[in-house]
């Protein structure tokens, strides 16, 4: 399989209406005939990555390269970074504000699910620059 | 069990269901979406008392059979139009969400 590239804007500001980059690449993966159980991990890393996105960085950019062997899942923002990666990576720290926190998000599990669901993960970040994290889902042979 | 036997089994009310066929092979119930997103098993039924339209998001990526709303929660409208446009099927019950739980419990044993 020759590597497929796609690129989803990501809008910043409107959680009501995030995951419409998560749902499209979602969709494609399944037009592309991928497992499951790999079609699924793809989708949660990235719909984590783009409410973070919406949240803390008023939005971005997620790049995904799809081949036989692996999901490549980058999303870039040019938000505030992330001070302290150590504790953002904890389960249940959060920096959401109360409106993220009163539609369900600010959990504090948005980083640890994109471990959680991803055979290997990166963070990428300056603080005042952006954050790129990404994440790789390997797709069993 | 599929999603119908449930409908039938628990009486539940259908706000959208997109496919009557599909398994349900287990449950978890929550209410803080990554929580959900990070715990509940593919194929299970969702019950919560969220109804925004952001549920039908984190149910279609979970992968879950269906979102059924516990303590006679409503669907707000965006979540009925996104729950049709992302093919994820949406229920309802009157019973509280321990009752509801200590039900599906019974239908999937």
């Amino acid at each position: 399989m020759e590597t497929i590239k796609l690129v989803y804007p990501v809008e910043g500001g409107d959680l009501i209406e995030a995951g419409e980059a998560s749902s499209k690449m979602k969709l494609t993966l399944k037009k592309l005939g991928l497992p499951q159980d790999v079609i699924r991990r793809a989708s949660i890393c990235m719909y984590e990555g783009e409410i973070n996105m919406v949240i803390h960085a008023d939005g971005g950019e997620a790049q995904v390269e799809v081949d036989s062997d692996q999901i490549l899942i980058r999303m870039i923002d040019s938000g505030p970074g992330i001070p302290n990666v150590q504790q953002a990576m904890q389960e249940g720290f959060s920096t959401a504000d109360s409106t993220a926190r009163e539609l369900g998000f600010g959990a504090g599990m948005g980083l640890p699910n994109m471990k959680r669901y991803s055979d290997e993960m990166t963070i990428d970040t300056v603080v005042g620059t952006g954050t790129t994290v990404t994440v790789k889902i390997k797709i069993p042979q | 069990m599929t999603v119908q036997q449930l409908i039938a089994s628990m009486n539940l009310t259908v706000f959208h269901l997109t496919d009557s066929q599909r398994a349900v092979t287990g449950g978890y119930v929550g209410d803080l979406l990554s929580w959900v997103m990070g715990r509940a098993g593919q194929d299970c039924a969702w019950l919560t008392i969220m109804s925004n339209q952001n549920v039908a998001a984190v149910a279609l990526m979970a992968d879950v059979s269906c979102v059924v709303l516990t303590e006679g929660v409503q669907p707000d409208e965006d979540l009925l139009r996104r729950a049709k446009e992302k093919s994820v099927t949406l229920l309802g019950t009157p019973l509280d969400t321990f009752t509801a739980a200590c039900k599906l419990g019974q239908a999937l044993n």
